[in-house]
């Protein structure tokens, strides 16, 4: 009987490694955990797109919930988050941009043609702060609470069903 | 026409995401002493490119990768550990950058588990020679013979 | 039997067609969104190396079914004997030999056509073909035991079942999207639940027939300490913990995700520090194995016909790293130790094996062809040892900046650029750079690195110029274009890095010379059938 048992063992191993496969099919395999979340959003001093003598720093984003988002203008994906960026902007939502790795001209021009649902937008010409936060892949998004913690994240682009999501986390830290 | 909009950006994803093994990127650095310029292989060799599929930064042209690189190597003139390199990439993008996972609550049993199956074979073994040191050699039985003789008849004749 | 086979193996091909049929149907039509030039082929895979390592590594992942197709059958039968290994040895021969060159031939290709010159990623999807190598390793090893001493009946079968079950999980991990690779095949989740129905319902089945069916006594077949059979239990049982780190360390990642404890990744430094200690073991016996007796051998007898081999083995290589390398290096002293500790034995035991003969050809004449392929897979076992011992520790490699009229000097070559041009090729537009390698003074040769830019896809790439040798490659990939007509370049010196696959051209030959030996072949004399019965008797 004993070793009976014994040899159910295999089974009972490969039972187990198909449970986890049968997990693993429903994850996504490129999703990341971002490294920050909990964390006090990272120490910076950079000017804004929209004027080089102005200086902003993180206290920037104290007092109120805010939504940071990453992007450029040599991102497709970019575009095709801008309108889920201005339903956001409209249903109440403080929006910062981070424009990641850009030149001026190019940003502003972006933003007169796609809209521009930002307080405020700073400029990271050389990916300083992006490295900082961790961003491998543009757009990226970060909710920051009032006390400058980050809260969430969001890889890649918010499409339009991830807006009621979104704007649940925004909710939750406000 | 909304399922051919879907149809047509699944056709293009199909398309553009095959070619992943983008070349490798080759760049000129040069580092005071060759000790760091070994140090600087290792350290790339074994930090996971975030944005790639499976690839550490050493082999991937994508700018993350490259970004990555940069910091390691100016890390490394600074005079930083390598410890304290993957530490300042882990605080950023997670342990997940990490091709080397440590040794914590969570990877225990990923580095144990290959000693405690030496061992355990190890003991398999001596169990298995002490219980078969001094046990007979048993003849075939005439069933067993048998159907071995009929097996080989068979295959011999054919 | 053979109907119980037949009708396992179909059962196989049938839930692989259903799986071909309903998840990606041959017989859809693309139509009308065909693009008019065609796609083109990524260009990494324009090559004649993409052309034969996938149907040799098929041929090895499917002619595994057969040994399961056995294992299951015999287990089925109620008859978990000898018969049934001696039938299914040639079959797991081959596919082995088949399956280790299809992995040689990725790897080789990898090396020259990726352009940074390594050989081995340990990437999920190399794992997964690495795996069912390794049991089956195991298996073929087990299958010897099971055929010449009735022993290790119920092991060997359940090997037979992880062997294939290992190349179901690896189509599965690659097909599936489960795992991220950097090779990318055409996969998504509805492809994967069908694969892990598929695998649940054939590896289940059968372990659970295992379980039921597998004999309840233990053989009885004695042997002591330094037997053949120990030894070979050892084997199994490394080849085995191998196995378990090669799957543990690629779904662990998966695990830990699954489990919401977060992501994490396990890569080359987790599998080389393992690998190591493991494959030292492996070969500290792989030694013995050959020369040890079966069933039983005096302590006393085994140290005298090995002693000295022990030693020259030690000698030899600790000398070899002063020689060669000029610097003493820890990891390849152990790596030749462990070579040339294979080799030598190998030899001592030809050598005791011939000694009574008329003449020593004579006597090498004599010995059995099934002998002769476990000669020449060590020995090809030894090669890649050196090989990888060699080209990870000895490699040089540097990346330069270089012009028109520009030298570099790097492990004792001259690197001189004479020219740099513009060239059209079929379906590529390429930058082509003309190096003179020079060593002492002396032309070695050209090598003309290109970059090319394949013009369907829009894809650049690198095509790496190589001198190939069988004691080192000068390999050469051109970057990128740094302007002022310089070019960045990675020029790399790579020691013995074609032992590896020669090693494993050596292994696979030996695994087919075996399959050749006289007693598996169907004319059979009465002779020989009568010594086969003898065997299986004692």
């Amino acid at each position: 009987m004993k070793r009976r048992l014994l040899l159910l063992f295999p089974l009972l191993v490969f039972l187990g490694l198909g449970f986890f496969l049968y997990r693993g099919l429903a994850m996504d395999p490129s999703a990341r955990d971002s490294a920050l979340l909990a964390q006090q959003f990272p120490a910076f001093t950079l000017s804004t797109l929209e004027d080089p003598d102005a200086r902003v720093d993180e206290s920037l984003l104290l007092e109120q919930v805010t939504l940071v988002n990453v992007w450029a203008e040599w991102c497709p994906t970019c575009k095709e988050e801008m309108p889920q960026l201005l339903t956001l902007a409209e249903r109440g939502v403080r929006l910062v941009g981070i424009n990641y790795k850009d030149t001026r001209v190019k940003g502003r021009e972006f933003l007169d043609e796609f809209g521009d649902p930002f307080e405020v937008n700073i400029f990271d010409p050389d990916g300083d702060l992006g490295f900082e936060l961790g961003v491998y892949g543009v757009p990226e998004t970060f909710l920051v609470d009032a006390e400058g913690i980050i809260r969430y994240k969001h890889t890649g682009y918010i499409t339009p069903e991830d807006v009621e999501r979104v704007v649940q986390e925004v909710g939750k830290w406000r | 026409m909304a399922l051919m909009t879907r149809a047509g950006l699944l056709l293009l994803l199909l398309i553009t995401s095959v070619p992943v093994l983008a070349d490798s990127a080759i760049e000129v650095r040069d580092f005071e002493r060759p000790v760091m310029a070994e140090r600087y292989r290792d350290l790339t060799a074994s930090l996971r490119c975030p944005k790639c599929d499976a690839q550490a930064i050493d082999s991937s042209d994508s700018p993350v990768a490259a970004d990555m690189r940069e910091r390691v190597a100016d890390l490394l003139r600074e005079g930083r550990s390598d410890k304290e390199i993957l530490d300042y990439m882990v605080a950023r993008f997670g342990e997940f950058v990490l091709y080397n996972p440590r040794l914590d609550e969570r990877t225990w049993l990923l580095w144990g588990l290959p000693f405690v199956l030496v061992m355990i074979g190890g003991f398999i073994v001596a169990v298995f020679v002490r219980k078969r040191k001094h046990a007979q050699v048993r003849a075939l039985s005439a069933e067993e013979r048998e159907y071995l003789n009929a097996l080989f008849n068979r295959e011999g004749s054919e | 039997m053979l109907a119980r086979v037949l009708g396992v193996m179909g059962m196989v091909s049938t839930g692989f067609l259903l799986f071909i049929l309903i998840t990606s149907s041959p017989f859809e039509r693309l139509l009308p969104g065909v693009p008019q030039d065609g796609a083109d082929l990524n260009p990494l895979l324009q090559d004649v190396g993409l052309i034969f390592h996938p149907p040799m590594l098929y041929m090895g992942y499917v002619g595994f079914s057969v040994a399961f197709a056995f294992a299951i059958a015999a287990l089925l039968g109620g008859r978990l004997d000898a018969a049934w290994t001696r039938w299914v040895r040639p079959w797991t021969n081959i596919a082995w030999a088949f399956l280790t060159m299809g992995i040689a031939l990725g790897s080789w290709w990898a090396y020259y056509e990726l352009g940074w010159g390594g050989w081995w990623f340990w990437d999920p999807v190399e794992n997964a073909s690495f795996l069912p190598w390794l049991t089956g390793t195991a298996l073929i090893h087990s299958l010897a035991v099971t055929e010449k001493r009735g022993t290790f009946k119920s092991w060997t079968a359940l090997l037979a079942i992880f062997t294939f079950s290992l190349s179901l999980l690896g189509t599965f991990l690659v097909r599936s999207g489960v795992l991220t690779s950097v090779h990318a095949f055409a996969n998504d989740p509805s492809r994967g639940i069908f694969i892990l129905a598929l695998l649940g319902f054939t590896v289940g089945a059968s372990l659970l027939i295992f379980a039921l069916r597998a004999p309840r006594m233990s053989g009885n077949v004695g042997f002591g300490w330094l037997s053949r059979d120990a030894l070979l239990l050892i084997n199994n049982i490394l080849l085995v913990v191998m196995t378990v780190t090669v799957l543990l360390g690629t779904v662990y990642p998966l695990i830990l995700d699954a489990l919401g404890l977060g992501k994490i990744s396990v890569g080359p430094p987790y599998f080389n520090t393992l690998f190591v200690p493991l494959t030292v073991l492996l070969c500290a016996f792989m030694g013995l194995g050959p020369v040890a007796r079966w069933k039983q051998m005096a302590g006393r007898e085994l140290m005298r016909r090995l002693l000295w081999s022990g030693i020259a083995a030690l000698i030899m290589a600790a000398a070899v790293p002063f020689i060669y390398g000029g610097e003493w290096n820890a990891a390849v002293a152990l790596g030749l130790v462990m070579a040339l500790w294979v080799v030598l034995a190998l030899m001592r035991d030809l050598f005791d094996k011939t000694r009574h003969a008329s003449s020593p050809l004579a006597g090498l004449r004599k010995l059995s062809l099934a002998h002769w392929g476990m000669v020449v897979g060590h020995l090809g076992m030894a090669i890649t040892i050196v090989g990888v011992a060699m080209v990870s520790n000895y490699a040089i490699e540097r990346n330069v900046r270089l012009a028109v009229g520009e030298r570099v000097e790097i492990g004792g070559y001259s690197f001189t650029m004479t020219d740099l041009s513009e060239r059209r090729g079929p379906n590529f537009l390429a930058d082509t750079a003309t190096l003179e390698v020079a060593r002492d003074g002396q032309h070695v040769t050209t090598l003309r690195p290109e970059k090319r830019l394949y013009i369907a896809r829009g894809q650049p790439m690198t095509d790496v110029a190589l001198r190939p040798g069988l004691l080192q490659d000068i390999y050469v990939a051109l970057g990128e274009d740094l302007g002022d007509g310089a070019w960045a370049m990675r020029i790399q010196i790579k020691p013995f890095v074609r032992w590896l696959w020669l090693g494993a051209l050596l292994m696979a030959t030996g695994g087919l010379l075996a399959v050749a030996d006289r007693r598996y072949r169907r004319q059979r004399s009465v002779a020989a059938d009568s010594t086969l019965l003898r065997e299986v008797h004692t």
